[in-house]
């Protein structure tokens, strides 16, 4: 117990050192460190943005809007079929989870069934009783399109933000449907918020010449036809389109889009992919003199007559846009469409100032937390509590120096964690003092009593640190933010106390018997 | 030589059993007036559970609340909390979650922000949807639980089950009685008083613990001892280690109470709270409780080990360190 091995000396301070050397560049400021000389380590702990400052974004991705839209296009699919063939039908629609329609005839059932398995050959197809056949997508194929909006939504959200210039964003799935969006430095995250919120599905649609906005608004919209309103209302313009469901050309097939000028007025400019520039073209040609609307997550921006037949796979978008509307359409349709919408479900920003506060406050009682501790030793336990505050010191040090290595995000609560555990480090002197200090009264000789208190002590040190152990993991595993940060921090100081309370202060006492050889103990 | 100043010499005499009916009384009224307080008076929930808006606002001036809540009462957003904050430029601002979606919240936060005009620093705002709220109270609690039963698993694995039930319902007493306190102070419940909940169940086992494994180590050297008087001997000598291991953490929580700003009160108040209640029921509840749920061996099998004083024998199940003396 009182002899250490060469290697063991060494190892625990080189420990010790590291711990100090990892922790310096915390205690300067970035510019400071970055003068430094190549072979010193520069990295500093990462500060959460309740300390540095910034927006919190947690967004959700609507996933049964990835359903409805899959039921809504199989049901189009049915009624194409269901036309083609020429089979009766009523009552076509979706309902609920799946899609159903009731054949006029019921001996066609196997002829439909057979028709639409051909496209989609994942499709559960049933009848009930009244004779009405059901289709409703397997799980599986559910579940896969789910997982794959999420995460086409996680990188279409990662190039907006790209495209806004914010720096140092980071993107994260959170547990089942949900994004999370930290944007430091960004304190006031409207714009953002407003560019995440739009789908951005940018269709081409011919406008129906003979169909009338009037009686498509009195419920008499076309077969094959949608009424869709105007994104914006003037006077002079018709507040609704009625459009061909056909969608012509899409977002999707754009390659570039930029905000420019046309005659003063801030417009967009796009770009085709080889097959957008011929489908574009295709139509053009034969729709000359008609009216084509150009729509944006199911509104009209505009809808210009097809003056002549555009080849070159090039176009602009008109539609009265101030000129940071024409950028931000210009970025959503470079960056992509979203599958399916987002909703914001929580936000929190923090100002620079707070922050700065928070650190400040954070360290002050970290720093008092510290003194009030190391006096408190000294006065009880005299030389050996100077022992227990070297030790609390490289403690804090090989703490620092783990949450820095481990890429750990520091928080307030995480601060709270770092003086808590200061506190609680102690007790491992404390338990292991105690008993020597038992074991000198009934007797024993300096040695054995030093022997005997390390020795019995152990077991009860273990305990009481596994047991906090399991609240810290516990609270990692299922907090979530800040409790996280809180976690992560009192896990990491209870290892470290164990190594500092136990080791650093034994060789401490070890090497102070072995100098000075004392006759008693001074506790 | 340096030599502390201050030094507990004589090994403390309390009947600490003598006093177990007082305890249990004392503890039955706290849990039972916890469970009451949390049925009736409910929680007063932060943000994070209840969902909704708050707005951080620092103003130019000492902050005038009244004429600030008449202000904003006039704006059709429902009930506008205001609360004092810290300095007395600090104002709180606390909106119910709008009905509608993202964009209403939205509206509500500037429509705030337009009302009360230039000039006021708006040092942080949190927008949260009702869901969140639901589901971190289910983590938190699941947590809490697992938390309990784990400890109580720990302790069963390295003690007997007695010893386990014992912790686990005087950690079980800590914690509830935490709520309880937060339910008749109304202090605002969030994610970091719901970390100390769960650091209070983690720590107030230490104590007892360390009770535990002295009750334990004790009963092997005394055989014959009564067991009350066995258990108030184990209390009374690791008396002055449990003061001042309490006294460094309450220390520390001290420090980060009235220094460590606004955001961590709640979270000092519950620890501090914690490291009191935890230390009386390790002295009162749960060693107390050993006496009603016997653990085996106490009246007992033949003696393996060495009666006192010679040194006893270390105890089978206690790791030693491996370093061992040349």
């Amino acid at each position: 117990m009182l002899y250490f091995a060469r290697w063991k000396i060494v190892l625990i301070l080189a420990v010790c050192a590291l711990g100090v050397i990892f922790t310096l560049p915390n205690v300067f400021s970035a510019q400071t460190v970055e003068s430094w000389p190549g072979f010193l380590p520069k990295s500093q702990v990462s500060l959460g943005l309740d300390l540095r400052g910034g927006s919190y974004l947690l967004l959700e991705v609507d996933t049964a809007a990835v359903e409805r839209d899959r039921l809504n296009s199989l049901v189009d699919e049915l009624r194409t079929t269901l036309i083609g063939r020429r089979i009766g039908y009523t009552n076509l629609g979706v309902a609920g989870d799946h899609a159903a329609v009731k054949l006029t005839d019921a001996s066609k059932y196997d002829e439909v069934r057979d028709a639409i398995l051909k496209i989609d050959p994942e499709l559960q197809i049933a009848s009930a009783s009244d004779g009405t056949m059901t289709l409703k997508p397997n799980d599986q194929a559910v579940e896969a399109r789910r997982r794959s909006a999420v995460d086409q939504s996680i990188e279409i959200v990662r190039r907006r933000i790209d495209e806004t210039g914010t720096r140092e964003a980071t993107i994260q799935r959170e547990g089942d449907k949900r994004i999370l969006v930290e944007l430091p430095g960004i304190s006031n995250p409207e714009h953002v918020k407003a560019l995440l919120g739009k789908t951005a599905r940018l269709t081409f649609q011919m406008v129906d010449p003979n169909a009338s906005v009037e009686e498509a608004k009195a419920g008499h919209v076309p077969p094959g036809d949608e009424l869709l309103p105007s994104a914006e209302t003037r006077p002079g313009l018709p507040g609704a389109y009625v459009v061909r469901r056909r969608v012509l050309v899409s977002g999707d097939m754009l390659t570039d889009a930029q905000p420019t000028f046309q005659e003063n007025e801030p417009v967009v400019s796009f770009k085709f992919d080889s097959v957008g520039a011929r489908r574009f073209a295709e139509t053009t040609k034969e729709n000359v003199g008609k009216l084509f609307a150009i729509v944006l997550d199911n509104k009209v921006i505009s809808a210009p007559v097809i003056k002549e037949p555009i080849l070159g796979g090039q176009g602009v978008i008109e539609g009265s846009f101030t000129v940071q509307s024409a950028n931000d359409l210009a970025l959503l349709l470079r960056a992509g469409a979203l599958p399916a919408p987002l909703t914001v479900i929580q936000e929190r920003s923090v100002g620079p100032d707070l922050g700065a506060d928070s650190i400040r406050e954070g360290t002050t009682s970290c720093v008092v937390g510290v003194i009030l501790v190391v006096v408190f030793m000294v006065v009880f336990y005299g030389l050996f509590g100077l022992f227990a505050d070297i030790a609390l010191f490289f403690n804090l040090c090989i703490m620092m120096a783990a949450l820095t290595l481990l890429g750990a995000t520091l928080t307030l609560p995480g601060i709270a964690g770092i003086a808590l555990t200061l506190g609680m480090a102690v007790d491992a002197n404390v338990l292991i003092y105690e008993r020597i200090r038992e074991e000198v009264r009934s007797g024993r000789s300096l040695i054995s009593s030093l022997q005997a208190g390390f020795e019995r002590a152990f077991g009860t040190i273990l305990d009481s640190h596994v047991t906090t152990l399991v609240a810290g993991a516990l609270m990692f595993w299922l907090g979530s933010g800040p409790v996280k940060g809180f976690a992560v921090t009192l896990s990491i100081g209870v290892l470290t106390s164990l190594f500092s309370a136990i080791l650093v202060t034994r060789l401490l006492i070890v090497t102070w018997l072995r100098r000075s050889k004392p006759k008693v103990i001074p506790i | 030589m340096f030599r502390p100043l201050i030094v507990i010499r004589r090994i403390p005499n309390i009947d600490f059993m003598g006093m177990r009916m007082f305890g249990f009384a004392l503890s039955a009224i706290m849990t039972i007036g916890s469970i009451v307080l949390f049925a009736v008076n409910g929680l007063n929930y932060g943000i994070d559970f209840s969902g909704g808006i708050v707005i951080e606002a620092r103003t130019p001036q000492p902050a005038n609340l009244a004429a600030m809540r008449n202000q904003l009462d006039g704006l059709g957003i429902g009930q506008v909390q205001l609360q004092g904050f810290g300095g007395p430029n600090d104002v709180m601002i606390r909106i119910q979650r709008q009905p509608g979606g993202d964009k209403a919240q939205e509206q509500a936060v500037s429509k705030v922000k337009q009302s009360l005009g230039p000039g006021i620093d708006y040092r942080s705002t949190s927008v949260v949807g009702p869901t969140v709220g639901a589901e971190l109270i289910r983590a938190g609690t699941i947590a809490t639980i697992l938390a309990l039963v784990a400890i109580a698993i720990y302790v069963w694995f390295r003690f007997e089950w007695q010893f386990g039930i014992g912790a686990m319902l005087s950690t079980l007493h800590d914690t509830v009685t935490t709520v309880g306190l937060f339910s008749l102070l109304q202090i605002e419940f969030n994610l970091t008083t719901l970390a100390a909940i769960l650091t209070i169940a983690g720590y107030s086992i230490n104590d007892t613990v360390v009770i535990y494994d002295r009750v334990r180590e004790t009963m092997r050297r005394y055989k014959t001892m009564d067991f009350s008087v066995l258990i108030n001997k184990s209390l009374n000598e690791t008396l002055s280690r449990t003061i001042l291991t309490v006294s460094t953490t309450a220390l520390a929580v001290l420090s980060l109470f009235f220094f460590g700003g606004q955001v961590l009160h709640g979270f000092s108040i519950a620890m501090l709270w914690g490291i009191v209640v935890g230390t009386y029921s390790s002295l009162f509840i749960a060693a107390p409780l050993l006496y009603y749920i016997r653990p085996k061996g106490v009246h007992g099998r033949g003696g393996e080990v060495a009666a006192a004083p010679a040194p006893p024998a270390a105890p089978a199940q206690q790791p030693r360190a491996k370093t061992g003396a040349p």
